[in-house]
This record gives C-alpha cells, sequence and structure tokens, in this order.
C-alpha cells in the first residue's frame, strides 16, 4: 500500500531517533571488539543492570534519569573497569575464546540477579515529560527521543574527541593496533583494557537512561538491543566509533520503513538482510576498512 | 504469623509444622493437602505470583473459618508447586504432589502447563482444576480428572464479538472499520486468525492486520500505520509491555480511535497499567476474566490484595474461587477422597456459592463450568469496571470516545 509522504518522512525520522540509541549502545560494542577483539556477550545483560539502575535513581531516589545519566556513566565505568581488571582479564589467561565463556557466564549471572531481585515483572517509570512531542510539519516527535538523538550525537563527539586528542585515546588506539607494540614503549596494556571496557560500559549506562522515559525494563530487556547492535558494529565496521553511529541510523531508518511496509514481525527482516549482505560485499563495514 | 501476610518463607515453614507437629488431641481432625501449582520464576511469574496469593487467601479463609466441616474441621494444607513457567516444570512438580498424597491439583496459569499438568495427574486419577488456562483442548480430551470453573477460549472469544456489536448498535453503530494489532505467537496470530474470519461477519470491515514481534523495541510504526489508516477501532492482542508500548504511543500520536478494544489482554484487566499510565489506559476495553463486582467478597478480597501492596488482578479471584470449588466439593464428599472429589466436583450445581466471579449456577459438562464466562472492562476514571453484561456491570459503557 501506499502511505502520504508525511507518513514515510515520519518513519524516517523515527528511524534516525530510535537508531541513534541503537548506535549508543553499538559504540560500547564495537569499542570493546576494536581493541580487545573479543565479543562481550554480557553486553546485553549490563545494558539491563544499567536500565535498572537508572529505574531505581527514578522510582527510590526520585532523580530523573536525564540527570542520573552522568553519574550513572562513573558508576558503569568503573564497574566495567573492575569486571575487565577483576574477572574477564585474569579468567581469559590470554585466550579469546576463554573471554567468550567468560562474558557469557558474566550475562546469565547478571540476568538472573536481576531476576532474584526485581522479579520478571516488566517495569516502566512515569516522567511528566514522558508524553511531550515536538511538532515537525506534520510530525510528531517524541521529546524523550530527540533528547535521546541529541545526547548519542554528544557522547559520539565525545568519544572522538577522546581517541584522537588525548593520551589515552592514543594509549588505546595503540593497544588496538599492536598490543605487543604498545607494551613495549611503556603502555599498561591491562589498564587500558580495563579502561576501554569501562567506556563501553559507560555507554551502556547513558543509554539506559535515555531509553527509560520511553520504554521498560525487565531482566531480559537487554537482548532486544544486543542483536540489532551487533548488525550495526558489523554494518559499521568492527571497532568505527563513526561507524556505530551512522550504522544505527541507518539500521533505524531500515527497520523503521521496512516495519512500515512490511509490519513489525516481518520488518526485522531489513535488518538481517542488511547484515547479511555487508559480511557477503563489504566484510569490513562502511568505516572498518583500516581495521 | 499472621494469616494474610504470609510470604514464602512463612508457607515454608507452615508447611514444615504441619508435618511434623503431632496432632493436637481430641478434636483435630488431620489436614487434608491441596497442591497449587503456579509458575512463580520465569516469564510467567507475574500471573504465577497473583494465583498463588488467590489460593493462599482461600486456604486461610477456610481454615480461618474452622476448616472443612464434613470433614471434623480439618484444615487444608497447602502443598505448594512452581512450574517454573513451562510445562516440563508443571509436570514435575504435580509428580511431587503426587507423592506428597494431595487430594487435588489447582491451577496451572498457562494453556500448554494446564495441558500437561492435567495430563500427568490424570495417571493417578488425581483432580485437577485449571484456574486460567483458555485452550479449548484443554478439556476436549477427554479426561475424567480436569476440570476447568472459567471459560474457554471459544467461549470468551464469542462473547467478545456478541458484546462487541451489541455496544456498537448501542451507541448507533459508530464503528465499521477496525485494525487489528497482535503479537505474533500462538495467542496473538491464532487471535487475529479468529478476528479476521468473524468480523466481516458482523458488518465489521478490517482495514489491516499488524503483527509485531514480543519484545518489541518500538511501537512507532504501528502507531504509524493506525494514525494513516484512521480506523474507527483498535482490537490489540499483545502481552503486557507491547500493549503498554503501543498504548502510550498512540497517545503521544495523538491517535484517538473510538474505541480501544482488547480481548485477553495482557494489560487492558491489569492495575499496575492503570495505576502507571493512567491516561494511556482511560478507556480502554477488555474482554476478560474478572471477579464479580456484586459480590461483597470481591471487595473484600480486592482489600486484602492491596493491603499487601499488590495490585488487583483477576489471576487472584480465579485461583480464590478455584480452592474454594475443591473446598465445596470435599465439603459434600465428606471425605478426602480422590474418587469421591471427583465424583463431587462433577455434581457441582448452583448451590456453590463462594466463588466471586460473575458466573450463573454452575454445571460442569465433560469437565466444563458451563456457566463460565469473560466480562467486558473498561478502565474508567482509573479504575477497572465492568460495562457488560448489563446484569453485572458496574459502569455504563463510554462509547464511541469522542474528543
Amino acid at each position: 500500500m501506499g502511505f502520504p509522504p508525511e507518513i514515510i518522512l515520519e518513519a524516517v525520522l523515527n528511524g534516525l531517533l530510535t537508531g541513534a540509541v541503537y548506535g549508543l549502545v553499538a559504540l560500547g560494542l564495537t569499542l570493546v571488539y576494536g581493541v580487545l577483539h573479543i565479543i562481550n556477550f554480557a553486553h546485553g545483560a549490563l545494558l539491563t543492570a544499567a536500565m535498572y539502575a537508572a529505574y531505581v535513581a527514578r522510582t527510590a531516589f526520585g532523580i530523573d534519569p536525564y540527570v542520573a545519566a552522568l553519574p550513572l556513566a562513573a558508576l558503569f565505568f568503573a564497574l566495567g573497569y573492575g569486571v575487565q581488571r577483576l574477572v574477564i582479564g585474569p579468567a581469559s589467561q590470554g585466550k579469546d575464546e576463554n573471554i567468550l565463556l567468560v562474558t557469557l557466564g558474566l550475562s546469565i549471572i547478571i540476568e538472573n540477579l536481576m531476576l532474584a531481585i526485581f522479579r520478571s515483572d516488566t517495569r516502566s517509570i512515569d516522567v511528566p515529560y514522558a508524553m511531550e512531542v515536538v511538532e515537525f510539519g506534520p510530525a510528531l516527535l517524541s521529546w524523550p527521543r530527540l533528547i535521546g538523538f541529541g545526547a548519542t550525537i554528544l557522547v559520539g563527539i565525545a568519544l572522538f574527541v577522546l581517541m584522537t586528542r588525548t593520551a589515552t585515546g592514543k594509549a588505546i588506539r595503540a593497544v588496538a593496533k599492536e598490543r605487543t607494540g604498545a607494551a613495549l614503549v611503556g603502555i599498561d596494556v591491562a589498564h587500558i583494557y580495563a579502561v576501554t571496557f569501562g567506556i563501553g560500559t559507560a555507554c551502556l549506562a547513558i543509554a539506559a537512561a535515555l531509553l527509560l522515559p520511553s520504554f521498560y525494563v525487565s531482566p531480559r530487556v537487554g537482548n532486544a538491543f544486543v542483536l540489532v547492535a551487533f548488525t550495526i558494529v558489523v554494518l559499521g565496521g568492527m571497532g568505527s566509533v563513526v561507524g556505530a553511529l551512522v550504522g544505527g541510523l541507518v539500521i533505524g531508518v531500515v527497520e523503521s520503513l521496512s516495519g512500515l511496509y512490511l509490519g513489525d514481525s516481518l520488518g526485522q527482516i531489513g535488518i538481517f538482510l542488511i547484515f547479511i549482505l555487508v559480511l557477503l560485499v563489504r566484510p569490513t563495514g562502511l568505516f572498518g576498512a583500516r581495521a | 504469623m499472621s494469616g494474610m501476610m504470609m510470604g514464602r518463607r512463612g508457607l515454608m515453614l507452615a508447611s514444615a509444622a504441619g508435618l511434623s507437629a503431632p496432632r493436637v488431641a481430641g478434636a483435630q481432625a488431620p489436614a487434608v493437602k491441596l497442591g497449587i501449582l503456579q509458575p512463580v520464576t520465569g516469564a510467567l511469574s507475574q500471573d504465577g505470583e497473583y494465583g498463588r496469593l488467590g489460593a493462599e487467601l482461600a486456604i486461610n479463609e477456610i481454615n480461618a473459618s474452622g476448616g472443612l466441616r464434613a470433614l471434623g474441621g480439618a484444615r487444608i494444607e497447602m502443598v505448594f508447586g512452581d512450574a517454573r513457567s513451562n510445562p516440563e516444570g508443571g509436570v514435575a512438580e504435580v509428580e511431587k504432589m503426587q507423592a506428597e498424597g494431595v487430594v487435588a491439583v489447582v491451577g496451572g496459569f498457562a494453556s500448554p502447563i494446564c495441558l500437561a499438568a492435567s495430563q500427568a495427574a490424570s495417571r493417578y486419577d488425581l483432580p485437577y482444576i485449571v484456574d486460567v488456562g483458555v485452550s479449548d483442548q484443554i478439556v476436549s480430551r477427554g479426561l475424567t480428572n480436569t476440570f476447568r470453573f472459567g471459560p474457554g477460549f471459544g467461549v470468551v472469544t464469542q462473547t467478545a464479538l456478541d458484546n462487541l456489536v451489541a455496544l456498537n448498535d448501542a451507541a448507533g453503530k459508530p464503528a465499521r472499520t477496525v485494525v487489528i494489532v497482535h503479537e505474533d505467537g500462538l495467542f496473538g496470530s491464532g487471535m487475529a486468525r479468529l478476528l479476521n474470519a468473524e468480523l466481516p461477519k458482523r458488518g465489521f470491515e478490517v482495514m489491516e492486520t499488524i503483527a509485531h514481534p514480543t519484545p518489541a523495541r518500538d511501537m512507532n510504526n504501528v502507531a504509524l500505520r493506525i494514525r494513516a489508516l484512521r480506523p474507527d477501532l483498535v482490537i490489540p492482542s499483545s502481552y503486557y509491555a507491547e500493549f503498554v508500548l503501543l498504548s502510550r504511543t498512540m497517545q503521544q500520536q495523538r491517535i484517538r480511535p473510538k474505541g480501544i478494544y482488547c480481548v485477553l489482554n495482557g494489560a487492558a484487566s491489569n492495575f499496575r497499567f492503570v495505576r502507571e499510565f493512567p491516561d494511556a489506559a482511560n478507556l480502554v476495553m477488555d474482554c476478560n476474566h474478572w471477579a464479580d463486582p456484586r459480590k461483597p467478597k470481591t471487595a473484600e478480597l480486592r482489600r486484602a490484595v492491596e493491603a499487601q501492596n499488590r495490585f488487583w488482578l483477576y489471576n487472584t479471584p480465579l485461583n480464590y474461587s478455584a480452592v474454594m470449588l475443591v473446598a465445596d466439593a470435599l465439603e459434600r464428599a465428606g471425605r478426602a477422597d480422590r474418587a469421591a472429589v471427583l465424583q463431587a466436583l462433577a455434581a457441582t450445581d448452583g448451590r456453590f456459592e463462594r466463588h466471586i466471579m460473575p458466573y450463573g449456577a454452575t454445571r460442569f459438562v465433560n469437565g466444563q463450568n458451563q456457566a463460565g464466562q469473560p466480562v467486558n472492562t473498561q478502565v474508567q476514571g482509573g479504575d477497572i469496571k465492568v460495562i457488560f453484561p448489563r446484569d453485572f456491570a458496574d459502569a455504563q459503557p463510554v462509547f464511541p470516545v469522542t474528543g
């Protein structure tokens, strides 16, 4: 069926807004992959944990999720740093396949911990601005989603600056390119690994705070986002910050348009078609050529 | 421990005490063990918790009011089993209950659990009372041990369609076009198929049937399509989280059809939804299980539930009533004997009045209570009101929704 242009425009805009937060989730995943060369299976569970943290901040302490975003990011940075330094690093014994299993195990532990603490109820928060919209021509754009979009772009810029302009960023890039060489020039590789993992986890905390006003949280909610984040990482190029953000936006629009035309069940096909096409035609992804 | 506030730990202590305590000299008859099966871990744990609550309240009430009279004041002792949200879990717990020597099993919640657990119970001629499971298969397998007090899928959907027509006719037929939104699993797809077949026969035009996955990340596209189609009615068959997401997105996108009419919806008869998102929930209609608002016991039970900071869901009255049904059968059987209880259950009639469902005189045919029926509810001003059938209703329907 044909849709009037304003509906299509709105679907594209919605896709961009949703895609930005997907990109933020993918950002953490791609960073950890680019530097540590591991696929972090605990990513979804950590996102769930972050969403519960934002939920508790709101319901127990009355802190708005947007206000809680930065403190939560700091908290989850510390958590991510600790997990990599104290659990994943030592348990891996230098073997990548061990890391895979350790992160998988972590995800199971975190998920069930959340189930034990919060039970399986679906929880959501009601914030006064949840239903606010901005009229953009004929389209009604959700205020929380616009904030999510803006914040994601800010995080993207901040990360880009961090990676290109700071000593830590240089060290991260050095470790990503040549671990042994970096160690030889005096970079503490274990520390840099943990910092990277911490940054990835901090991205999740911000994504969680941005999602909560318009979404819900349950012990398995993170999985819904991780599958799409994997696709984005492949599309954008493994390890590329810009790739994750652009990939997120592209996937968001594809999902939105295919959802509009094919329905939300079949619409998921669009995402996975892209996944397969990228792997066939351009396995390095859009921005991953140098990696 | 105070009867009403008994938690999981309290229950375990209670049953342990029941097992080990020496019989009180003289009057006290031996306790009758009753199996309560609910999924309290896994995907269905929210429903399971509320089912268990209903059974607990019924058992506490019976015990507090002198136990089973025909059995010399015997108390009912709960043997609880966690079905772990899957059929295998349900079967394993029935086996344990059989070993414990329960006189009957109540519960199951989901149709797949009820199907498997009642079959396992049938091997021991153990009476099984289904609390919620609506699959029509449950009572069509010829199992003589299986009883369902509430209505099945066929009756619920038939009633939903009849009431929709009645509602529309009474308002001067303002609604003609319909968009069906459904989750793409067994429940939602089955419902969508049935609605697609039946609605045109009743003068409605189905403009579009939109499927969505569970879990869904986003309902904006569904909302956009609804906005483009401008249907008079939206009929959603989704689970809790997705329906909440859909109704909030529709609210945000200022989509106001003449009615949102749900059938067996996970959220529209759930006070959590009504309390947390009163604006999105307002005037949503549902055809579902619901306690009889006219019975004083309903209000009393609801107060007891809310005093525990729990929400009032249909699982609680259904399980309360199912336990009362067993107690009634035990009273008439006069002994805690499975065969006698089965016979008494099958012979239940209108004299069984301790339940709080809005059903007429109980009559079992092949294990199905012929009087079991759903009602139509509508969220009005932060409360869930019954709007159909008229003789049970505690509010007038607001339809079509204007503004």
